[in-house]
């Protein structure tokens, strides 16, 4: 049984390794604002929300599933809360039982299995109940596929083969087993019998239970080593059914540790999206396409973490990139820059792993991985050291970097004097466009962006952070070529105050 | 030809009560460490004896280094290893048959160490029949081996054995157990409940599953309930249960005596090889020595099998070093820096020397040597508190036992005797050890501090350790043919502990 709620084939692996970049990702990208918001002070919400958000998916099929399931959940925000906490419990109550994993005693590991199964059985049919009652309420595939998946397995018939076992297992006509010699003639290969069932005639029972040659002996009242070995050759006896049992637990406890686990991440969504909901900001479900394609295209499309970190609400942009795969920001200080790049990489792995984005419409083409190239703001010197940490960092991205990745540069090789850091770049994003890797590239580096412009590139686009006559700024961007100044001026003359 | 002995080709050399002390030469020229280390794991064979039982005859040297030759054969090693292995085990499980308390248990563990003997005996002709080696012992021993698998005794106890293993293996019962009564029923067959809960809960599996399932303490006793269930099992199965009681009480000495004996000598080759091997896996080579009444020896590329073994486990490199004498040289007289690997060099040579008379291969590349009646040393004791005459006076009486106990054939080692008198004494003593040491023709190291005594007479080599000339400070380890010249060394010694002029002009205010 599998609820399938993430992948239509597959499980949530919460452990799969994260790609090589995911610390740098979540640095410059400010991943934390977003699972903090999706979390909501449930560390377990945010710990999906972090492995769901870097270990995204480039397969659209799996992307729409994605969003049809989230789609039913907007829909049916109570009923898959509900669902979350039905799971929650089930685990909570195991863990509570945790005590009798380390017993040495075959018999206390039945009994624990005993009371954990009779607690699930409990849980299953609870789960049962809410997909009667649900279900026709419910419209993707996910869901409608789990829900028939829990009405066919989970039937009234199998529920009650789960409280007969139950039963037999108290063993209240003894225990039932065959045995073999093994070493020094001492009994080994314990196997143990089904009870006889209580609807055999009474006579049956009897009659096995006398089938000749029988031999018995009785344990004194006041022998206590002989009731200790007694005990021990009944432990010998269903050890093997203990283990059963136990794994039997262990596996149901898997089957709502994973439901818990995939249906976290569609929660951490509605949370996301009734506290962005609250401030009136647009989400939208976006149009993935494929990674071949070239498409970038979106309207109001805003950085979620600043949303989320301030009162207000946020600039958007709006842009038409489609058939591009190199652009440009270059432009004025504090003009917003760093929060677009930010807006595009937060959007495109928001979309890649199922979500709704921050913008009224949204379309792009997957990426194969996601890299973020950034200027470290921690360390300002202009040294070779410096520079040598920047290159040293692409060349990690280039050990792993494939065609119809994306590359978000910001600031990236300001480390030395313009014409040596514009050629390394030059160079680099040369490199990067004949391996068919979109690049979007925030500089100052005129050199390097004019150097670009000057070719007339059918497939670059440059934008320009814009400034006011006043030298105000308006937070958005427009398309407009590189220009020979990047308005320090200005911010000295602000910050300075000066005239 | 009849097969007796691994060890001793010829019965009559085999001595009669084997020794058990051990020589006060041990000590002093460290076998006792290298005989310790090679024996180390094998203390249930007491091969201890054996190698104190030094050998006077080339003829059961050459016997041993056959065998030893032999079982560098890595084939040939591992089959007998894998023998010797079969028989430990079968001694452990007679081990335990004797500390049990039921007879059932006491008789099942017996028959398993005898299936285990015959596996092992039958298992070893076969391996040695295959052959590929010419060592007259092991020649021997594989023929007496191959007759004794084909007589009656031992294959009808094989037989017998497998057959009672056979019959306890086809016993099954049923155990009903409710509250304190256990009853023991005739075996039907029935499905496993285990595998119904398993089957219950199958589409819940997500992969890997833990392990649940106790392990119960392995004892081999059992309890009294144990022995009640199994009283009932043998009434289940009377038929069974006599057969294995007629075959405790009647096949107690199934073991050969020659396969016993073989079991214990052989290991006296595997511990020689194991112990060589380790120093061969890291480039320190052994050889086989040629043994001779000859005076004329040598050795190349020899080391302090004592010393190497310890540096083994720390990767510190092993100096090798040389020596030779010929017509008329007899005596070695090492002197040259403390510390510079003299008296290992002084105990290098009496190791191989006895290594030689145990038929056992030596430290070094090639070596040939002589086949003494006795190794007899002097190492100077740790200082006591007595006076400097009772010890000059100890030192001298024990010189004398020395060479009252030395023959023309015996070996002496001297190391810096008479320390502790002054120079002009030391010097009259030694020579007149030396003229005693000469007279006797005695082949002899002799390691001091008393130059005059390297060019004694044409008896005498020179040997001196020596210092990288570079930095006299540092020692070389290796010791070589050059005059005595006590200065160079002094000096070096003297810059080590800041002693030198100049140091002490700086030094003293």
């Amino acid at each position: 049984m599998k609820a399938y709620l993430m992948y239509p084939e597959r499980d949530f692996d919460l452990g799969a390794t994260l790609p090589p970049n995911a610390s740098l990702l979540t640095q410059d990208l400010e991943l934390a604002t977003l699972w903090d918001a999706m979390a909501d002070g449930d560390a377990f919400l945010r710990e999906v929300a972090r492995h769901a958000v870097l270990d995204g998916v480039s397969d659209l099929d799996t992307i729409r599933y994605r969003q049809h399931i989230l789609a039913d959940c907007l829909n049916n925000p109570s009923v898959v809360r509900e669902l979350y906490a039905l799971a929650t419990a089930a685990i909570d109550g195991e863990k509570r039982n945790y005590w009798g994993l380390f017993s040495h005693y075959p018999s206390t590991i039945l009994h624990r299995s005993i009371a954990v199964l009779k607690m699930f059985a409990d849980m299953l049919t609870q789960l049962t109940q809410i997909a009667e009652h649900h279900a026709q309420q419910f419209e993707s595939e996910g869901f409608t596929r789990f829900f028939a998946m829990v009405a066919r397995e989970l039937g009234t018939e199998y529920l009650a083969r789960i409280h007969h076992h139950l039963r037999d297992l108290q063993f209240r006509d003894g225990l039932w087993m065959s045995a073999s010699l093994g070493k020094g003639n001492k009994g080994t290969h314990y196997i143990l019998h089904r009870p006889p069932t209580a609807k055999q005639p009474r006579w049956i029972k009897r009659l096995a239970a006398q089938h000749p040659p029988v031999y018995s002996y009785v344990v004194a009242d006041r022998d206590e080593t002989g009731a200790k070995a007694l005990s021990e050759l009944r432990d010998r006896g269903i050890n093997r059914v203990a283990n059963a049992l136990a794994q039997s637990t262990d596996h149901i406890l898997s089957f709502f540790t994973l439901l818990r686990t995939e249906l976290a991440f569609y929660v951490g969504c509605l949370n996301l999206h009734e506290t962005l909901g609250k401030k009136g900001e647009p989400l939208a479900f976006p149009h993935p396409a494929a990674s071949e394609q070239r498409r970038l295209d979106f309207r109001g499309l805003y950085d979620v973490c600043l949303a989320l970190r301030l009162d207000h609400r946020v600039v958007g942009n709006t842009v038409a990139a489609d058939g591009k795969d190199l652009i440009f920001v270059t432009g004025a200080n504090q003009g917003g820059k760093s929060t677009f790049l930010r807006s595009i990489g937060l959007a495109q792995l928001m979309m890649q792993c199922g979500m709704f984005v921050a913008a009224e419409a949204f379309s792009a083409n997957v990426s194969e991985h996601l890299f973020t190239h950034y200027k470290r703001e921690e360390d300002r010197a202009m040294n070779s050291g410096k520079l040598d940490e920047e290159v040293g960092r692409m060349s990690d991205i280039a050990d792993q970097v494939t065609a119809h990745s994306l590359v978000l540069f910001n600031e990236s090789f300001a480390a030395t004097n313009e014409r040596e850091g514009s050629e390394i770049a030059r160079q680099i994003v040369s490199a990067l466009l004949e391996k068919h890797i979109k690049v979007v590239f925030v500089t100052h580096l005129y050199e390097l962006a004019r150097g670009f412009h000057d070719k007339h590139l059918a497939n670059a686009l440059f934008l320009r952070a814009q400034r006011q006559a006043d030298g105000g700024r308006t937070f958005t961007l427009h398309e407009g070529k590189p220009l020979n100044t990047s308005h320090g001026d200005d911010l000295y003359r602000q910050i300075f105050k000066t005239v | 030809m009849t097969f007796c002995s691994l060890l001793f080709p010829n019965p009559e050399q085999r001595p009669s009560i084997e020794p058990r002390d051990t020589p006060v030469f041990w000590g002093d020229l460290h076998l006792d460490q290298i005989i310790d280390a090679i024996t180390a794991d094998k203390a249930e064979y007491d091969l201890q004896p054996f190698f104190r039982t030094p050998l006077h005859d080339l003829d059961t040297i050459q016997y041993r280094q056959e065998i030893m030759r032999d079982l560098a054969i890595p084939a040939l090693f591992e089959r007998i290893q894998a023998f010797a292995k079969q028989m430990r085990a079968m001694r452990e499980h007679r081990a335990q048959a004797d500390k049990l308390y039921y007879p059932r248990q006491k008789a099942a563990w017996f028959l398993d160490a005898a299936a285990i003997y015959c596996q092992g005996v039958t298992r070893l002709a076969a391996d040695l029949a295959a052959g590929g080696f010419t060592a007259r012992g092991l020649c021997d021993f594989r023929d007496y081996l191959t007759r004794y698998v084909q007589t009656d005794r031992f294959t009808a106890f094989c037989q017998e054995t497998q057959q009672v293993l056979d019959e306890l293996a086809s016993v099954r019962y049923r155990l009903h157990i409710k509250g304190q009564r256990i009853a023991v029923h005739a075996f039907t067959a029935d499905h496993d409940y285990s595998a119904d809960v398993q089957e219950t809960f199958a589409k819940f599996r997500q992969g890997a599953v833990k392990q649940y399932d106790v392990r119960f303490p392995d004892e081999a006793d059992m309890n009294h309930v144990e022995a009640e269930v199994l009283e009932m099992v043998a009434r289940l199965y009377p038929d069974v249960f006599s057969h294995l009681e007629t075959y405790h009480a009647t096949r107690q000495d199934y073991l050969d005596e020659t396969v016993g004996a073989f079991d214990r000598e052989i290991q006296f080759y595997l511990a020689v090889r194991e112990y060589v091997t380790r120093f061969e896996r890291e480039g320190l080579p052994f050889c086989y020595p040629q043994v001779s009444p000859s005076k004329d020896i040598y050795a190349d590329e020899t080391f302090d099998a004592a010393l190497a073994h310890k540096l083994l486990t720390t990767r510190a490199p092993v100096v090798r070093n040389d020596f030779s004498l010929t017509e008329p040289e007899r005596i070695l007289v090492v002197s040259g820096p403390n510390q510079g690997g003299k008296t290992t060099f002084a105990r290098m040579f009496g190791q191989l020397h006895y290594l030689a008379r145990l038929g056992c291969p030596v430290p070094g590349t090639r070596a040939r040597l002589f086949l003494c009646d006795q190794v007899l040393t002097h190492f100077e004791k740790e200082e006591t508190l007595e006076n400097l005459r009772g010890k000059l006076q100890d030192d001298l009486i024990r010189i004398h036992q020395i060479l009252s106990q030395a023959t023309p054939r015996s070996i002496v080692i001297m190391n810096e005797i008479f320390t502790s008198t002054t120079l002009e004494d030391a010097i009259y003593l030694s020579k007149q050890v030396m003229a005693q040491i000469s007279r006797l023709d005695l082949l002899s190291v002799w390691v001091t501090f008393i130059d005059e005594l390297a060019s004694f007479n044409e008896k005498t080599v020179s040997l001196v350790s020596t210092v990288v000339p570079e930095q006299p400070a540092v020692r070389t380890y290796r010791i070589v043919r050059r005059p005595a010249d006590g200065l160079s060394y002094a000096l070096s010694i003297a810059e080590k502990h800041h002693v030198t002029y100049a140091w002490l002009k700086e030094r003293i205010r």
